[in-house]
Order: C-alpha cells, then sequence, then structure tokens
C-alpha cells in the first residue's frame, strides 16, 4: 500500500495549441502540444493554481505514479501531494513538460507535421520567455487567469521569476528555489562541454539521428555525467563515495575502479537511455540565454519593476553551481523594488540537487510559505 | 489564527518595549528589523503604523516562524553587514535588544545609518540598580533583562546608557530621542540608576 499522501495514480494529457507561438529567437512555431499533469481541484473561484515548472531534465510528471506497477513516482514527489508543502488538498498543481522536450510536449524528436519526419535540427532554440508563453497558453487551455504560485528550482525557478515579470497580473506568488538572475561564464562553460560532447559524437549528424537510426549516446552519456558532477557537492561525493573501490585495490588500468566512476556511468547510460539529446542541446541553451536585465542594459533592478507578485527566494549552503549569492542577488534586486520578499538559505550538503530532496527544515518552509497564501 | 487583533493586543501587554519603538516609527514607513525573532515586531508595527517592514535573521527556526506569521524575512547573519541592502533604503532600522549581543557593534551601527535614515536599538542598561546590586554582592546579574549566566551569555557588549551616548558622540551620531523603561514604567529620574531597558532614536550627524 502506498502512503496515503501521494496523489496516487495519475494520466498525463495533452493539449494541441494551434495559435502560432512567436519564439524570441524570431522563429514561428505554427502549432504545438503540451503534455501535462494536474493534481488536486480547481476550486469555484479559479484561485487555487499552482504551475510547477521543472529543471533541465524534468518532465510534467511531477508526482504520483503512472500505474500500479510503476516504482518510480514524480521528481518532486516528496513535495507535492495531499498533506505535502505543496498540499493538493489545498491547492490544483500543474505540471507541464516544456516546449522542446522529450516527455511529450512537441520537441526536436517529435514529427514535423510539415516535412513528416521528426524536427531534428530544425527544431528552434526556444527560451525561458517562450516556455512562459506556452504555459500561459495552457493556463488559458485551464480556465486560470492567475495562478495562486508558481514554483520552480533551478531552471525551473528561472520561469516563476519570468512569469512574475513578463506577466506579473498572472502570479500572485513565485517560489524561487536554487536559481539565479542568469548564469555566470562558469555555468555557461559547463553547459557548453556537455553540448560539445554531444555535438562532436559521430551518433550526432548534425541533430538528424533520428533517420540514422542511432542516439549519440556517448555525447549524452558525458554531458550528465559533467552535469552531474555539479549537481553534488565535493563534501556529499566525498560522504557517499569518497575513495572507496569496487573490488578494494587498485587495477592499475581505466576500466571502472572507484565507486565514484561506477556511480557516474550509471548515471550517464541510465540518462542517455531516455533522454533526447537535442532537448539536452536546447535546455542547456535556455539556460544560458536566460537573464531578464539584458533587455535593461544590464539593469536586474529595472527588469523586475514590472512584477507584482510576493516571493519566497530559496538558496542552500552547498549549492555551488546555483550558489546563495545568485540567489541574494535576486533578494537585492526584489528588495529595491519593494516587493515582499522572504529568503530562507538552507543548509544542505547535497549542492544543486538539495532543491529536490527531502529536507525537514526546507520543506517546513516551503509548507509554511504555502500556507499562507490565499486562496 | 482567531484573532490576530488580539493577540496583538496582548503581544504589546507583553512587550512594552514594542510599544515604545512604535511611538517613534511613522504611519506607512519602510522598516529593517535586525535580528527580527520570530518577527513579532514587525508585525506589530505593522498593525499599529501600517509600515512596510522586513526583517533580518539568521536562526533557522525563526525565520520559519517569521514565514509562519506572513513577515517578510531575509535569512542572513548581521555580523557580516547589511550588503545586501541599499543605502538609505529604509526610514528605520530597528536593532531591538540586540546590540548588546554583536561581536561587531561598532559595525553594525555604521550599517543601519547607512541603510536608514534614522536608526533605533533598544538594550538591556547594565548600569540599572538592581545589576549593580548584583556585582557589589559579587556576582554577575541575573535577571528578567538579563537571563543569562556569565558563562552561557549571548551579551558580550553590554553597556550602560553613559557608554552609549559617548559612543554615539565619539562617531557622530545624533541621538534624537531616549526613552527608558522599567518593565512597563517609563523612568524620568536618575534613568542610568533606575532603568532597566534603554531606547534610542538617532541619526548620522548632519
Amino acid at each position: 500500500m502506498r502512503d496515503s499522501h501521494s496523489v496516487g495514480i495519475v494520466t498525463p494529457q495533452t493539449v494541441r495549441i494551434d495559435q502560432p507561438l512567436h519564439l524570441k529567437s524570431g522563429a514561428l512555431l505554427d502549432s504545438y502540444e503540451l503534455v501535462y499533469e494536474t493534481y488536486g481541484t480547481l476550486n469555484a473561484a479559479r484561485s487555487n493554481a499552482v504551475l510547477v515548472c521543472h529543471a533541465l531534465s524534468g518532465s510534467h510528471h511531477v508526482a504520483g505514479y503512472h500505474s500500479t506497477e510503476d516504482k518510480n513516482p514524480g521528481w518532486w514527489d516528496n513535495m507535492v501531494g495531499p498533506g505535502k508543502p505543496i498540499d493538493t488538498e489545498r491547492f490544483f498543481v500543474i505540471g507541464v513538460n516544456n516546449l522542446g522536450g522529450c516527455h511529450g510536449s512537441t520537441g526536436p524528436s517529435s514529427i514535423n507535421p510539415a516535412t513528416g519526419k521528426p524536427y531534428g535540427a530544425g527544431f528552434p532554440v526556444v527560451t525561458v520567455e517562450d516556455w512562459v508563453e506556452a504555459q500561459a497558453r495552457l493556463a488559458e487551455h485551464l480556465g486560470i487567469g492567475q495562478f495562486a504560485a508558481i514554483v520552480g528550482g533551478s531552471l525551473g525557478g528561472m520561469q516563476a521569476l519570468q512569469w512574475s515579470i513578463g506577466r506579473p497580473a498572472q502570479v500572485r506568488h513565485a517560489l524561487v528555489i536554487a536559481a539565479a538572475p542568469k548564469l555566470t561564464a562558469q555555468n555557461i562553460a559547463f553547459n557548453d562541454v556537455a553540448r560539445q560532447a554531444i555535438l562532436t559524437d559521430p551518433d550526432f549528424h548534425g541533430g538528424d539521428f533520428y533517420a540514422h537510426g542511432v542516439v549519440p549516446r556517448r555525447g549524452l552519456r558525458l554531458a550528465r555525467m559533467l552535469g552531474h558532477i555539479t549537481y553534488l557537492s565535493d563534501d556529499s561525493m566525498a560522504v557517499k563515495f569518497g575513495r572507496g573501490l569496487r573490488s578494494g585495490k587498485y587495477h592499475f588500468g581505466f576500466d571502472v575502479e572507484f565507486e565514484i566512476e561506477s556511480y557516474l556511468r550509471y548515471q550517464g547510460d541510465k540518462f542517455a537511455g531516455y533522454f533526447d539529446a537535442n532537448t539536452y542541446l536546447l535546455m542547456t541553451k535556455a539556460l544560458d540565454y536566460f537573464d531578464p536585465a539584458h533587455e535593461c542594459n544590464g539593469d536586474f533592478v529595472a527588469a523586475l519593476k514590472p512584477a507584482v507578485a510576493s516571493y519566497l527566494i530559496v538558496s542552500f549552503s552547498s549549492d555551488w553551481r546555483f550558489s546563495p549569492e545568485r540567489s541574494r542577488a535576486i533578494v537585492k534586486a526584489l528588495l529595491d523594488n519593494e516587493r515582499n520578499v522572504s529568503y530562507a538559505e538552507i543548509t544542505s550538503h547535497h549542492g544543486h540537487d538539495s532543491f529536490l530532496m527531502e529536507d525537514a527544515h526546507y520543506h517546513e518552509v516551503i509548507r509554511a510559505y504555502m500556507n499562507n497564501i490565499e486562496i | 489564527m482567531s484573532d490576530p487583533g488580539k493577540n496583538l493586543n496582548l503581544l504589546a501587554e507583553a512587550r512594552p518595549d514594542f510599544a515604545a519603538i512604535a511611538r517613534w516609527v511613522r504611519r506607512d514607513a519602510k522598516v529593517l528589523d535586525l535580528g527580527c525573532g520570530d518577527g513579532s515586531l514587525l508585525r506589530y508595527l505593522a498593525r499599529e503604523r501600517n509600515v512596510r517592514g522586513y526583517g533580518v535573521e539568521i536562526d533557522d527556526a525563526k525565520v520559519l516562524a517569521c514565514v509562519r506569521n506572513g513577515v517578510n524575512v531575509i535569512q542572513g547573519d548581521l555580523e557580516s553587514g547589511l550588503s545586501g541592502f541599499e543605502s538609505r533604503s529604509f526610514d528605520y532600522v530597528i536593532l531591538s535588544l540586540t546590540l548588546q549581543a554583536m561581536k561587531n557593534t561598532e559595525g553594525v551601527v555604521t550599517e543601519m545609518l547607512r541603510v536608514g535614515r534614522e536608526g533605533i536599538v533598544s538594550f538591556p542598561n547594565f548600569a540599572y540598580w538592581k545589576n549593580r546590586l548584583n556585582v557589589l554582592g559579587g556576582n554577575m546579574p541575573v535577571s528578567e533583562d538579563l537571563p543569562y549566566q556569565w558563562y552561557d551569555t549571548p551579551n558580550v557588549h553590554l553597556c550602560t546608557l553613559k557608554d552609549f551616548e559617548t559612543f554615539c558622540r565619539a562617531r557622530d551620531i545624533d541621538v534624537i530621542e531616549r526613552r527608558v523603561m522599567t518593565g512597563v514604567n517609563e523612568v524620568r529620574f536618575a534613568p542610568n540608576l533606575l532603568g532597566s531597558t534603554a531606547f534610542y532614536l538617532f541619526k548620522r550627524a548632519a
């Protein structure tokens, strides 16, 4: 028997949107599909909707299970459910796979109606702003004029922030977790190494590998291994793996010897087995391009001027990819705009991945904030 | 919550220091409360003076309490300054019963007057007669205002009214107004002897 705090069995739904989407790059997407899941019930006043935005490798499957045999719950099942910090007994929660994704929404692996073949390299580059626009069409479809809250971690936090700037009247609260106002050069560098791993894989075929019946597995695997290192902290790796050896002794060769090698290769293989290489490229680019201040001559305070939402900003002490300092920059700009904002810096050893972990204090802060949202 | 107004009235009775501070705060002012605890003072000021308030607090449990109380709280360490706050961005910066526990006392007072147009501090007066009596008797004072033993006290910089005023004079800080209380009563006669808690409203000398 599963725990009573699970949303239980959920079924993804798909909406087809035929209203063309003008992308930030200048490209036009005539029509597209978005796959989404909902948990809880939209109240009569339609005032209790919460949008959960996913990060790089996430999806619409935020909570619950897809079947009774399903062993893996949604990616934020510890946060979303009946009685959980984002309580589905109170809120109507929506998870949506972003445009360009590989979990069911239109993306590079989808069939381009114009050609009858997968989009592949022909899929346009999408940005956080584009995602917000697509999510807004979904909100319209669901009859939601204003969200009680928009919540996200990492790249998901950037979407929550962008919603509050781009569509201020539609967001009452934004919970921006383990995010940043923009990527640092170091972050872009990590993303580019990951992209290079994919782009230089001979099986990539310029992005049109579908036609060749192959997957740039080696590239994806390397990209994920690199990414994974940056999501953990030195401390958490030391505690979990240390210098542990699989067979207890050195073999003086290049096969898997250290536990950390084994772990990373396993994670890389697993990821390469289900994630689309083109989607990975798009997601990392969306991260790189995110910079609301760009159009305000680098003035982040000015960029946040349209925002009217109240904010909860959360960071984690051991997160070096999106460090507390980056979250404090968001807080500072919100303070300068005299917005309602609270900021919690959670002591955690799990690095950037902390936002996905079950930590009592972190979850209590989210719960407390969500409980005070009027619906 | 059954009746927040009633709770706040009880709070005002239990914390006469809140009322003392509120008297100095203009309506609709923007207030930063350093070491804001569970946010009670900010809630009190929001109700009594309609302030737009933010608190700074380092302790996890207190930050959580602020979020529960619906008070804007920024988790951070006062000892490392207020670099997250713009100069002259607040009408008042308040340090309520925390001055004596600061390591970098001088730094925090300087930062208060950078970020705020006016500062408000309150602290237990070490020269209060009961404290003097304790010391004369050979012991460090332990009282309602100073509830700690010498070995576990967070109060590393205790001072008297006279000390604080000397401190201000030496740093071009103008005391705008002083209030001295013992419990719920204001003390006007021999305050450095008869007052247990001191309140100062101050600003940078022009």
